[in-house]
């Protein structure tokens, strides 16, 4: 028998299979129980040894190459349908995808977390204390008695309602500096601790709101002096603001809870009529500043904190939170800080993600 | 304060330049506010003589000068003044000039037709008074040609912000002592020759209230003539803002802004009997200089007559007793009052004025003497007249300060090493003395100095802080410790949580309209209210987040936006222990208006609704690390959610029946309409204080082992009563057999066909996990069975 024409006519059939019902009709005519090739295997079981040697493998070559053949044709066959189908399902790609709203972090807590990492990596923690203060936290502790002229600068915030234990009247703190006697009256010393949070003063105007951030830095530990205060705001300004031409100049001021005080200005260049800080003032086309207030705090205030102000000394800053911000960050009104136009936290809020990290910088750029 | 360069220089005798002075100034801790220097805006302008004058040619009123303003050739001007003339000397603004009292820039320019060249200024022009009648004629001998700036003798002016433990520097003369302190120049003694009497003084003087008034000295000069001050006079009242009066006024004035000692004269024909100093009565009434009746009370100190309150004492002085022009004999008073009793009078009557700054930060009390004579030679000198002899009543608190000083401290507080002899230099330039021991003897004039450290100040400002070197803090050994707290970690957390979820944080005001709070005051045992609200919207501490987060939104609606997904991470004031508040860590959310927008795939908009909100406070509450299986869906009852929200759409998440982590759900119809919004709104309040501290104190997960055999599920639809909250029927599940039992999600609440009226559908899909070997069927039959009778405890019946 001529096997070789039997497979050249099968494998010729299988081809022109033009569906899998037609391919499976071959499958059982040639493979099946009854079929032909099976009954030529079938066939081998009568033979002699000697001519099963030499029929037998082109049997098995006929069996293999149709069997082989069908499933070839097969997953051509599936194949294109396959593709036939897909090209029914063509869609319009440029429709717009479902949109997930971007959510955003407000400035002045992108700028808070910025602080504690600086910070933390100079050893402060963050502290915190109450922002309804009584009058003996927020001013008298502070070294600044009932009657001190220096109440006048503090446009005051007042509750009608004093404390249970002495009386002392309640009021909206006017700065974070009562967090200062909170944390040694609480821990002690050594100190180093940042205080951010909201403070309040009786002003309202372009550039003042009724209450506003502020963020406290006290250090009090043995052998502080003015000039642990000046590398401190210095090398967080640095930090802060990712640059190392930060230039400060310290100018003596009158503050009642720090003896001496220090105000702080930083040198800037008008850039596009925009400050940009960095660069002595001095220098033309540059400018000064004033950013904070600082100094080494006074002996009653340590006092008044439970400390000994022979053994314990050391110094506290404060600055505005979201004047930090509108430096870095440069937007030019404090009121829409507290607006809550979803425009505006579009624009100048944060991406969750850009947690701010000492490796990557505490900044984040647009 | 304010003053100009000449005033300055009669108290120090000094070759600095403006500039050097305002540097020095701001280094020593007197910031210069401003610099006013009146040759800037004179630059451009020039002495000039009008050589001829012809008529304008087209216009009436004109005239065509030429004039010459020092140039080669005479410059052609047109000129409207009436006063312009040949020969006449006055004052030119050149091209490029800018007129001070007009702002605009002078141009080469035709007027009708002549081209002129220049403008012939008037006083008014220059902004050198009101006059504006004609142009400036100028003395005949006036150098034609300098700029009118140098002719004139413009005076830099000084703005310089005094801080308030500073009193001495509220009078020129402190101002030069620091300067002089700092080396640049020499103070100039104050020359204050003791002027005797000629009479007894015929006024009796003395003080019925030591304590507020310790020391008050007086006499009369009689005989004196009002009259206007003296140029001299008046351009140093001028240059320190101040508009000159009379002479009697403006002496006063002067003494006090010169020497930081403010007195008062008054007309002695308007007094009677004795003039004294007491108490006020409660509800006596003064009516002071400034037009203005004040009440007073018996806590506040008065000069009065036997008529009555002639003076708010160290504040004001009274209308009706006042120095006129018709003035003739003068009582003067020079006191000494309680600075503490002056700050608690202006307070309580909202006045203030330069004495009061001056009083209530502590005026020398060792001057007292020194104003009485610079006063009585001034009136003497220039209205004439014949002073009594003094009256000195009372004493004034001149005990000297010592205190016991350190050299070294400048370095141990200040950071800069200052050698002693320096030191001793600075304190003496200032006017304290120091013995060997260094016990320095604090001047009357300092009553901010009363210890050491106030002594390192002033050597270090003098030294400059320029050469304070920068010192870094000593650092741990290592990586720097992490130093959040559980708390702050958590606040972080959720706040990019919320974000990352599509919210936008908000910062919203602490303080609400009253009415606003109210509306969220339940259960916080009353409202944190001001006293002196900046305006009736801001009056009282917020109770929750949401009104804040509310007024937000409808901001936002007014503006546009359609849907709104806001946030704030702040503090709830409530009332706390013995008087204290208790501020609570709180996120308020709120999803309102639309959740999507129209889309090609999803057909019309859809809303918020209060499943939004169950979802957004599980999954912060999740972030939080809140055990959000233990959670129960609870109320509305006495612990929430509250009024505001939707009676049927709202709901708490408690840990526990009482412990109320969070309220979520829709906003009633009622709290809508009265923020103004007109969408629903759903929110959620997140008690941060509530969710339990996460306690593992290791890195270290639990171990992960996955069960060994494949989970089960299978189907379950129960009929149940159609109030039953499905929550119910989950949890009853999820019970009955916590061996097998891992987890029951409802996946289908039916009503309607097939169901009965007054009971819904629930279908759960229940997964079971087997243990060491796999179910068989008589396993499986024993757990359906404990499932359906859980449920059937809750009246549910297997659908069939």
């Amino acid at each position: 028998m001529d096997y070789a024409a039997t497979r050249e006519q099968a494998l010729a059939r299988i081809a022109q299979a033009q569906d899998l019902g037609t391919l499976e009709s071959l499958r059982v005519e040639f493979l099946g129980k009854q079929g032909s090739i099976s009954g030529l295997l079938k066939t081998l079981g009568g033979m002699s040894a000697e001519d099963r040697l030499v029929v037998g493998p082109q049997i098995q070559a006929l069996r293999e190459g149709v069997s082989d053949a069908l499933t070839a044709r097969k997953a051509a066959l599936e194949s294109a349908a396959l593709e036939a189908q897909l090209a029914n399902e063509t869609l319009d790609l440029t429709l717009p995808a479902p949109e997930a709203p971007r959510g955003t972090v407000h400035p002045v807590s992108q700028v808070m977390d910025e602080l504690a990492e600086i910070f933390a990596d100079l050893g402060f923690a963050v502290a915190t204390g109450p922002e309804i203060e009584d009058d003996w936290h927020n001013f008298t502790a502070l070294n600044i008695p009932e009657s001190h002229p220096a109440r006048a600068m503090h446009d005051t915030f007042y509750f009608p309602d004093q404390m249970a234990s002495d009386g002392t009247r309640m009021l909206l703190r006017t700065h974070t500096s009562p967090v200062q006697i909170r944390a040694m009256l609480a821990d002690g010393a050594p100190i180093r601790i940042i205080a951010p949070g909201r403070v309040y003063r009786s002003d309202s105007d372009a550039t003042h709101t009724p209450m506003f951030h502020q963020v406290e830095g006290l250090v009090i530990d043995r052998g502080i002096h003015l000039g642990h205060l000046k590398w401190t705001l210095e090398t967080f300004l640095k930090a802060f603001f990712e640059r190392e031409d930060i230039v400060l100049r310290l100018r003596p001021s009158y503050f009642p809870f720090t003896e001496p005080s220090v105000e702080v200005d930083v040198g800037f260049a008008l850039v596009n009529g925009k400050r940009v800080l960095g660069g002595s003032g001095d220098a033309p086309g540059h400018g000064w500043m004033e950013l904070l207030g600082s100094g080494m705090v006074n002996r009653k205030v340590i006092a008044a904190g439970g400390l000994d102000p022979d053994e314990w000394q050391g110094f506290a800053f404060g600055v505005g939170v979201d004047r930090l911000a509108m430096l870095k960050y440069g937007m030019d009104d404090l009121r829409a800080f507290f607006d809550g136009d979803v425009r505006w936290l579009q624009h100048y809020g944060f991406s969750p993600l850009d947690v701010p990290t000492l490796s990557a910088g505490v900044g984040v750029r647009p | 304060m304010k003053f100009s360069l000449t005033w300055l220089g009669d108290h120090l005798d000094t070759e600095a330049s403006v500039e050097e002075i305002s540097a020095k100034l701001n280094a020593i801790g007197l910031e210069v506010e401003g610099i006013e220097n009146p040759a800037d805006k004179l630059a451009g302008f020039k002495v000039a003589k009008v050589l001829t004058a012809a008529p304008h040619p087209n216009a009436d009123k004109l005239q065509v000068l030429t004039v010459d303003a020092g140039t080669s050739e005479p410059l052609q001007v047109v000129c409207g003044a009436p006063n312009a003339r040949a020969g006449m000397v006055g004052v030119l603004g050149l091209a490029g000039a800018i007129i001070p009292g007009g702002g605009f820039e002078l141009k080469k320019s035709a007027i009708r037709g002549v081209e002129s060249n220049g403008m012939m200024c008037s006083v008014r022009e220059l902004e050198l008074g009101d006059e504006h009648d004609g142009i400036i004629e100028l003395p005949q001998d006036a150098p034609v040609g300098t700029p009118f700036a140098d002719y004139h003798g413009a005076d830099p002016v000084f703005d310089v912000a005094i801080t308030p433990n500073r009193p001495d520097c509220m009078g020129v003369h402190g101002i030069a002592r620091d300067l002089a302190a700092a080396g640049l120049g020499k103070l100039r003694p104050i020359a204050a020759q003791a002027v005797p009497g000629s009479f007894p003084c015929p006024m009796p003087i003395r003080t019925d209230d030591p304590e507020g008034c310790p020391a008050f000295y007086g006499r009369v000069i009689r005989g004196v003539e009002n009259r206007p001050s003296p140029k001299w006079l008046q351009d140093r009242l001028k240059s320190a803002g101040q508009r000159p009066i009379s002479a009697l006024v403006d002496i006063t004035n002067y003494v006090m802004l010169a020497y930081g000692r403010p007195a008062h004269a008054y007309d002695l024909a308007k007094l009677s009997g004795a003039i004294f100093a007491r108490r006020a009565k409660d509800g006596e009434t003064c009516l002071a200089l400034n037009g203005k009746e004040y009440t007073l009370t018996s806590d506040m100190t008065v000069i009065a007559d036997d008529n009555g309150v002639h003076d708010i004492a160290g504040i004001m002085g009274g209308e009706h007793s006042g120095c006129a022009d018709d003035t003739t004999d003068v009582l003067l008073e020079v006191a000494y009052f309680d600075p503490v009793r002056i700050g608690q009078t202006g307070r309580a009557l909202s006045l203030t004025s330069d004495a009061r700054q001056r009083f209530e930060r502590g005026v020398d009390p060792a001057f007292l003497d020194a104003g009485l004579a610079l006063l009585t030679d001034l009136i003497v000198g220039i209205c004439g007249g014949e002073p009594s002899e003094p009256v000195f009543a009372g004493q004034p608190p001149v005990t000297p300060k010592l205190v016991k000083y350190d050299p070294a401290m400048a370095e141990r507080l200040g950071g800069v090493a200052i050698p002693e002899a320096q030191q001793r230099a600075t304190l003496s330039a200032l006017g304290f003395a120091s013995d060997a021991a260094w016990n320095v003897t604090v001047p009357s004039w300092r009553p901010d100095v009363d210890g050491a450290p106030d002594l390192v100040e002033e050597v270090v400002r003098i030294h400059g802080l320029d050469n304070v070197a920068s010192a870094p803090l000593p650092r741990a050994d290592g990586v720097a410790r992490p130093t959040a707290t559980a708390a702050q970690k958590l606040e972080r957390k959720l706040r990019r949580a919320a974000a990352a979820r599509g919210m936008n944080e908000a910062v919203t005001w602490s303080f609400l309209p009253e009415a606003e709070a109210d509306l969220f005051a339940e259960g916080n045992g009353g409202l944190w209210v001001l006293q002196n609200p900046i305006s009736e919207d801001m009056k009282a501490m917020r109770p929750s987040l949401l009104p804040g987060l509310l007024s937000a939104v409808q901001r936002n609606l007014d503006r546009g936006a359609s849907g709104l997904r806001l946030f704030e991470l702040g503090r709830r004031y409530l009332r706390g222990q013995a008087g204290a508040s208790d501020e609570r860590l709180t996120l308020g959310l709120v999803l309102a208006g639309e959740k999507n927008p129209r889309g090609w795939a999803s057909g019309k908009a859809s809303s918020f609704d209060a499943f939004d909100a169950k979802a957004e406070a599980m999954a912060l509450l999740a972030e939080a690390g809140a055990p959000i299986e233990n959670l129960q869906v609870m109320g509305p009852d006495n612990l929430g959610p509250g009024p505001q929200f939707h009676p049927g759409q709202s709901a708490t998440l408690r840990l526990g029946p009482k412990t109320v982590l969070a309220r979520f759900g829709m906003l009633h119809p009622a709290l809508l309409k009265a923020f103004d919004i007109d969408v629903a709104v759903a929110a959620v309040e997140l008690f941060l204080d509530a969710i339990p501290a996460r306690k593992s104190a290791d890195f270290a997960r639990p171990h992960y082992a996955p069960p060994p055999l494949q989970a089960v599920k299978r189907d379950f639809a129960f009929l149940v009563d159609a109030a039953l909250p499905a929550g119910d029927l989950v949890r009853a599940i999820k019970g009955c057999d916590k061996a097998n039992v891992v987890a029951v999600r409802l996946f289908d609440d039916f009503r309607g066909q097939g169901v009965p009226e007054g009971q819904k559908s629930l279908a759960v899909e229940v997964t079971l996990q087997p243990g060491e070997k796999s179910y068989d069927e008589a396993e499986l039959k024993a757990i359906s069975e404990r499932v359906t009778g859980a449920a059937a405890k809750l009246g549910a019946v297997l659908r069939g």
